[in-house]
């Protein structure tokens, strides 16, 4: 009798260690995959910004500054980008410096309404939006999932397989910056000449 | 937050596996047991029939049925998606996801909602689903499909030419929510399965008024069918179970999308960050509350907001919890303004969600 009481709470424990620790692999490996998003919009939107400021350089000639900051953020944010997935920090600091630029261009377009009449900037507006829109969802998704992850390693009971499965705190994808914080400057003494 | 919702979802999908399940095998044991019922009281009824004239011994409606049953099934589970679709008439806008389909829309309207779409399939953590406009003025939207990597999501032209892109993006939130936690799947093939049913039944009752006249005209010359009170029950259960299956389905269509959608609402919210979108467009849909001509009954447990424009669903009650597909929008509406206050609330000491424009 106090064997078979015995071998029971055995194989409860045992089943609780098991679906504990499958549960933090699967935390884990959705936390990696949602990272993997981050990287393939920020690709994404690395591939992008130069065939739109293309598109868009004519209609909009007298804020030549402004694009010319998307491009010089984007080929920051590249480089920063090749330096390797280790280097979390500066990627997004530069991610966060495009977005920023790419705010400033947004408040631009929104100042000249005769520009947003064209066909062309309004879908570059669109596109602008979306892109930002893309970066920032898959960014949440990292954010909640690693929150979660890291939930789950810390409380009590899960907390004591956490060490067995050999997990670690994920690093949450910081927004706050000081580019992003800023409020854009903008210039209203050009106006366009169409 | 985050913890509770995603428990939450693990136990809605289970429960969207289990109960899709349980309504097909329940599909097929309500069909054996009119077949083999029907079989049992022709047996009896021609039990005591001369040597020479038929004796129902092998049960051949029983085994048609159910094989009906099963067949009708499987091709509801995987059609079901196409089925609805077309019933619809909607039709398919593309996007750069997949170069073998439709290209990109050049409409703006339509451009916009791709952008959408992805974007919230990338908030949601699940694939973009193909993408289907139904060219209808009254706003509605649907999902549809057996799990996330096959799902469909359409929206009105209506929704389209209304919504700002907050509340496009709020709504499209809400239906890949319905994706996500499984709902499409219960839903789809329930409205393939009540579709059916309400075939196999128009069919049936012509065949069955006919065959009753027959076995009526050979039953009644005997003295007793030699069962008493059990065999009366039987028949009169049976009898009511056919009368009753297109009524049974229609019922269970109903209870089952209603809670769905308050928990769809939320996970719109999760999504987005931006629960004062959806009450906003909600509150727009439910002005513009004229049918949704293009989507007929079968379908109307799948959309975002009733699309036959019952008023049923302006109250709770007895009444409405039968009979409405929908919770009432203003509680709805309600709910989800309670969420941006509190969110609100929580925003004024920093760590804001991501605003987007």
């Amino acid at each position: 009798m106090g064997s078979l009481l015995l071998l029971v709470v055995l194989a409860a424990a045992a089943a609780w260690l098991i679906g504990a620790y499958n549960g933090l692999v699967s935390l884990k490996n959705q936390t990696l995959n949602a990272f993997k998003q981050i990287d393939v919009q920020l690709k994404r939107r690395h591939d992008l910004i130069p065939n739109l400021v293309n598109a868009v350089k004519g209609a909009m000639d007298f804020e030549r500054t402004t694009l010319e900051a998307v491009i010089q953020a984007r080929n920051q944010a590249v480089q920063a980008g090749a330096a390797g997935p280790g280097a979390v920090k500066q990627i997004s600091q530069a991610e966060n410096a495009l977005s920023a630029a790419l705010q400033r261009l947004l408040v631009v377009v929104e100042r000249y309404p005769e520009l947003k009449a064209t066909g062309n900037i309004a879908q570059l507006q669109e596109e602008l939006v979306s892109t930002e829109n893309k970066v920032a969802f898959a960014r949440q998704l990292y954010n909640d999932t690693a929150t979660q992850y890291n939930i789950k390693q810390q409380q009590f009971p899960t907390s004591l397989v956490a060490g067995l499965a050999g997990t670690r705190p994920a690093e949450l994808w910081e927004v706050e910056d000081q580019a992003e914080r800023a409020v854009p400057q903008v210039d209203l003494s050009s106006k366009p000449k169409a | 937050m985050s913890d509770g919702a995603s428990l939450n979802l693990f136990q809605q999908q289970e429960a969207n596996r289990r109960r899709t399940a349980l309504l097909v095998i329940g599909f097929v044991a309500f069909f054996a047991w009119l077949g083999f019922g029907g079989d049992y009281l022709f047996y009896l009824a021609t039990r005591e029939a001369p040597r020479a004239a038929y004796h129902h011994t092998f049960p051949w409606f029983g085994l048609v049925l159910s094989a009906l049953a099963v067949a009708v099934a499987w091709y509801a589970y995987a059609t079901g998606p196409e089925k609805v679709l077309w019933s619809t008439g909607a039709r398919e806008v593309g996007g750069s996801a997949d170069p073998a389909g439709p290209a990109d829309p050049a409409d703006p309207k339509e451009r916009q909602l791709v952008n959408v779409v992805e974007e919230m399939a990338i908030a949601a953590g699940v694939p973009r689903p193909r993408i289907w406009v139904v060219d209808d003025p009254d706003p509605n939207a649907f999902a549809t499909g057996t799990d996330p990597a096959h799902a469909h999501l359409a929206v009105t032209r209506g929704l389209l030419e209304l919504c700002s892109r907050d509340e496009l993006q709020a709504v499209v939130a809400h239906e890949l929510g319905h994706v996500k936690n499984l709902d499409v799947r219960l839903m789809t093939t329930l409205a393939a399965l009540v579709g059916a049913v309400a075939l196999m039944h128009d069919g049936a009752a012509r065949m069955v008024r006919g065959g009753m006249s027959i076995g009526g005209g050979g039953g009644g010359g005997r003295k007793k069918g030699g069962g008493g009170p059990l065999l009366l029950v039987l028949v009169a259960v049976w009898i009511v179970s056919w009368l009753v299956a297109p009524l049974v389905a229609q019922v269970l269509a109903l209870a089952v999308s209603r809670k769905r959608e308050y928990l769809a609402d939320a996970m719109s919210a999760q999504f987005t960050r931006n629960p004062l979108a959806l009450a906003s467009a909600l509150q727009k849909i439910e002005n513009a509350s004229a049918p949704t001509t293009h989507i007929k009954r079968g379908a109307a447990h799948l959309c975002i907001a009733d699309p036959l424009g019952r008023r049923l669903g302006a109250r709770e009650g007895p009444l409405a919890d039968l009979f409405a597909t929908h919770p009432p929008m203003a509680k709805r509406i309600a709910i989800l303004r309670g969420m941006g206050y509190a969110q609100l609330k929580r925003q004024q000491g920093g760590g804001g969600a991501i605003g987007a424009a």
